[in-house]
């Protein structure tokens, strides 16, 4: 079991939530298993055609997964893969 | 020691903000009706290349005058960026130290030159964003007050009095009083709350159009999704004619058109300003609309948006 960290901007989608418990072996489906389960965040993760946005940064125990292999990632026990938005005000 | 009123006297730098030109876009606007023109207002003429300048100066300016920094007291403040680059260059020039607070997700470069101009940086979690920055920021005031002076962007009036003092005027004063649309992104909400109230007091027909991210999660870096964000104190919402939601992917689009039809190497932000001017122009049959471009993309070009088509 691997944990998503979810910023506090997404928070307001997934009930409260920081953290949340994923099965899933690697990024794309720890994604796709939190937007099945919140559905209201999917339109903010994934286009109309189902593509993760490219500029949701993603990171896996504070490596960028654009340096590891993307979506491809592998979570193991007890990863933490995190989502951030970008900085936001001046 | 020098006093407070000496440091005025002598802010060469800090007399360099503003008076930015405006810019006409030619290209990107070909589909609108020949009456019908679309200015940037291109802040990275500013010295440390942002809008941000006007407000720190301002911030600098007034606190200078109430003797709020003296003794060698440090400002602290939040910062995504630019505010905090703005900080870092003018406290430089005014021999003022500076302590920031940044979130970890802040731009590498943005970092690299505040650490390069010598600024005490405290990173806070990422997962926070800019909100959790500023509690960090406000914690460290409160257990040291006679350490900082507190700016705090975000209430500090100073923030959008420096745009109705300057930024307002000058679009006013540039464009002859003929703007009929202002327009202008939401980050801590002082270059719109500032401009957007001088230009309805002197040009009352203008329409003043605020524009927001479309989502929580975004690549507009400076602009704040309010509903998910803490609404900054200094923001007016009675000022706004109409809030237009911008998404990444259009800023992205624009940011690319700029660069190759227009010569303008903007940032996301600027960006994001001339595609809210262009549905604003694009319901008009006459018309002047004035978008505000913050920074320009010197500071961004490891994104990957700028290899797109």
């Amino acid at each position: 079991m691997s944990n998503i960290r979810v910023p506090t901007a997404l928070r307001a989608y997934t009930e409260g939530q920081i953290e949340v418990p994923t099965k899933a072996t690697t990024v794309g489906g720890a994604l796709q298993e939190l937007a099945d389960r919140y559905p209201g965040l999917a339109p903010h993760l994934f286009g109309s055609e189902g593509q993760l946005r490219p500029y949701v940064n993603l990171f896996v125990n504070d490596q960028d997964v654009r340096t590891l292999a993307g979506v491809q990632t592998p979570l193991a026990e007890g990863d933490k893969l995190m989502i951030l938005p970008s900085v936001a005000g001046g | 020691m020098i006093g407070a009123s000496q440091l005025l006297e002598r802010r060469g730098l800090i007399d360099q903000v503003g008076n930015t030109p405006l810019i006409r876009l030619e290209h990107v606007t070909s589909h609108l009706s020949d009456a019908v023109q679309v200015f940037g207002k291109a802040e990275w003429h500013n010295p440390s290349g942002s809008v941000k300048d006007r407000a720190a100066a301002e911030i600098l300016r007034q606190a200078l005058e109430a003797g709020a920094i003296r003794d060698g007291r440090t400002l602290l403040d939040s910062s995504s960026g630019n505010m905090g680059i703005a900080y870092a260059t003018l406290g430089a020039a005014l021999r003022i130290p500076i302590r920031l607070v940044v979130p970890g997700t802040i731009n590498p470069v943005s970092k690299q030159l505040l650490q390069a101009l010598g600024v005490e940086l405290e990173i806070s979690d990422p997962l926070e964003g800019s909100d959790g920055a500023r509690q960090v920021a406000a914690e460290l005031a409160a257990q040291h007050p006679d350490r900082y002076f507190y700016a705090d962007q975000y209430s500090n009036p100073a923030n959008w009095q420096a745009h109705y003092r300057t930024t307002g005027p000058e679009i006013v004063r540039d464009t002859q009083a003929r703007l009929t649309h202002f327009v202008a992104g939401l980050g801590t909400t002082g270059t719109f709350t500032g401009a957007g109230r001088w230009i309805k007091e002197q040009v009352p027909g203008a329409s003043i159009v605020a524009f927001q991210p479309n989502s929580p999660l975004n690549g507009l870096e400076g602009l704040k999704h309010l509903p998910t964000s803490r609404i900054p104190e200094i923001f007016d919402p009675t000022l706004p004619d109409e809030i237009l939601e911008i998404t990444t992917e259009q800023a992205h689009a624009m940011a690319r058109r700029l660069a190759r039809e227009e010569g303008l190497l903007v940032g996301a932000s600027a960006a994001a300003a001339a595609v809210a001017a262009l549905i604003v122009a694009e319901r008009l049959e006459s018309g002047t609309v004035v978008a505000v471009f913050p920074d320009s993309g010197l500071k961004y070009l490891d994104e990957s948006f700028w290899r797109g088509p």
